[in-house]
């Protein structure tokens, strides 16, 4: 019956939004918005014209050749192993995380949910600094790791266990508030028509969360592929070997090569362009739906 | 096809709500299981349903002891069952239509075979018209039949439904019992809990009739 009272209720609060959005005088209205314009093309849009500009600055040839070159090659390909294999596993995590913390009571609830959060918390610097430490030559395993000649650190598992690091709270944190506004009463009700567990899941759960489960992946994504600081500790900055994109970019820079740092970096701000036009697709469809289901 | 030997079912912390009760329900039967409110009718038919597991006595449904059923079986034992409840456990965020094609999706069945049951079960209850529209948009009798036509579209061997009548008026109440007995007339098992014995129940229906009176959890005549 919960599903009758939060329609009802989220009706109500568009009408109250849309009231009080009318009743500001005009020149408030458009003084904010030029100030948010102004805010915006000053620190977002300049700084993503400049890149394009540099990246191109020498000419086209000089931007393919800084792009197809083997070292940059390399940094692509593994900044998407990287995201190849941790966004699934997030996507994994967080959806198991997200049910057991919005459908179920258990003890430690609480510290789970501050857990999640951690990674938003510390700062990607330690992250990385706490994998070397577990690790690294000198850590904890590094021991046996070297025993069996298994490198972590200094090399792609490393890199890849710290952007699932970084990443893990992305699609959690978008579906845990989604899955406790949708209450138990879908699941209680599949259950009682037969489902078995797995039916549940893929019949009733999941549709339900289909587009938040969209926007964390999205979100996932496109931190995966611009982490840099745990990706830099943990790295080494072996080129051809360990660097990610983020990595090259910086590299480049610091070795004056500004042209071709600049197309690199314009590859990852191309990603971040595609990132936000599928959330915004994203947001447009999942607000459809909505307001589908508000409609009727 | 249903039988009960001495079953009780107590609640954790609680009071027996079904006491050593032993009865017998065949293909086709109709029965009725009435008592005051909290007398343990709804407990009685989850019981039947395999929602809840009974603390003593056995419950056979179909010749399986539902206690030794493995966690994994019960799912399949349920699918026998046409469930309505007392509170509907209608889904408020998906369409008519939809509320009853989830039954079929769980067993599997998909596509033009699913829409021309889903619309069969709608018909047959009085809302086809209604296929696109919310669940909360309709009147609560028209949300009961929408929860028939969910429960019956599996086409189960046994309905169970908890209270069907319980806060309609009484032309509705008539309705919605009406379409019961008319599944009880095609050879399905018809179980409905009620707090008292309905009135003019057809009489070609009282032979096969039966009446399960429960007071304080346990049976009496
Ligand atoms: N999940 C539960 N946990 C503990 N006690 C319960 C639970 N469900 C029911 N009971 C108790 O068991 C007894 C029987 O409840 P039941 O719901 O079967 O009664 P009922 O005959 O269906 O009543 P009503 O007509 O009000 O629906 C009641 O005393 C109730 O408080
Ligand atoms: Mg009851």
């Amino acid at each position: 019956m919960s599903g009758i009272s939060t329609t009802q209720f989220s009706k109500y609060n568009a009408k109250i939004a849309k009231n009080r959005a009318t009743s500001e005088p005009a020149w408030v209205r458009w003084t904010l918005i030029a100030a948010a314009l102004l805010y915006l093309s000053l620190f977002l849009f300049m700084p993503l014209a400049a890149v394009f500009t540099e990246a191109l600055r020498k000419g086209v040839d000089t931007y393919i050749s800084a792009l197809v070159d083997a070292d940059a090659l390399s940094a692509m390909k593994l900044t998407f192993i990287a995201a190849l294999i941790a966004v699934p596993l997030n996507l994994v995590f967080g959806v198991a995380a997200a049910w057991a913390i919005a459908k179920f009571e258990f003890k430690g609830k609480s510290i789970l949910i501050t857990l999640i959060d951690l990674p938003f918390a510390v700062s990607p610097v330690i992250a990385g600094l706490i994998y070397v430490l577990i690790f690294g030559l000198q850590g904890w395993f590094g021991q046996w790791l070297s025993d069996h000649d298994l490198k972590v650190i200094f090399a792609i598992p490393g890199i890849v266990l710290a952007t699932i690091f970084v990443t893990f709270p992305f699609v959690a944190r978008e579906l845990i508030p989604l899955m406790q506004a949708q209450g138990k009463d879908e699941e209680e009700a599949a259950l009682v028509l037969g489902a078995s567990g797995w039916q549940i899941l893929w019949r009733v759960t999941l549709p339900n969360i289909k587009w938040g489960l969209l926007y964390g992946v999205i979100l996932t994504n496109a931190r995966a592929m611009g982490e840099f600081g745990a990706v830099s500790v943990v790295s080494g900055h072996i080129r051809g070997l360990t660097n990610t994109m983020p990595l090259h970019v910086e590299i480049l820079y610091n070795e004056y090569n500004y042209a071709a740092a600049f197309a690199a970096a314009s590859v990852l701000a191309l990603l971040a362009l595609v990132t936000l036009v599928l959330k915004s697709i994203v947001e447009w469809y999942a607000a459809r739906s909505a307001r589908a289901i508000e409609q009727n | 096809m249903i039988k009960f030997d001495r079953v009780s079912k107590r609640y954790p912390g609680s009071f027996d709500a079904i006491k050593n009760i032993t009865f017998e329900i065949n293909q086709g039967d109709l029965v009725f299981v009435t008592g005051a409110s909290g007398a343990g009718k709804s407990t009685l038919l989850k019981l039947i349903a395999g929602l809840e597991r009974p603390t003593s006595g056995t419950v056979l449904i179909n010749n399986q002891n539902v206690s030794q059923l493995k966690a994994a079986a019960i799912p399949y034992l349920r699918r026998n069952f046409g469930l309505i409840f007392q509170d509907h456990k209608l889904l408020y965020n998906r369409n008519c239509f939809e509320n009853v094609a989830l039954p079929l999706h769980i067993n599997g069945i998909l596509g033009e075979e699913a829409a021309k049951r889903i619309r069969a079960a709608l018909d047959k209850v009085g809302l086809l018209s209604k296929e696109k529209s919310m669940p909360i948009t309709l009147s609560g009798g028209e949300q009961q039949r929408l929860a028939i036509a969910r429960a019956v579209v599996s086409r189960p061997a046994i309905l169970i439904a908890d209270e069907p009548t319980g806060n309609l008026d009484e032309n509705y109440a008539t309705d919605i019992l009406g379409f019961l007995y008319a599944f009880q007339q095609v050879g399905v098992t018809v179980i409905i809990a009620c707090h008292e014995l309905p009135q003019n129940i057809p009489e070609n229906m009282q032979n096969a009739m039966k009446v399960l009176h429960l007071q304080h959890g346990e049976l009496s005549a």
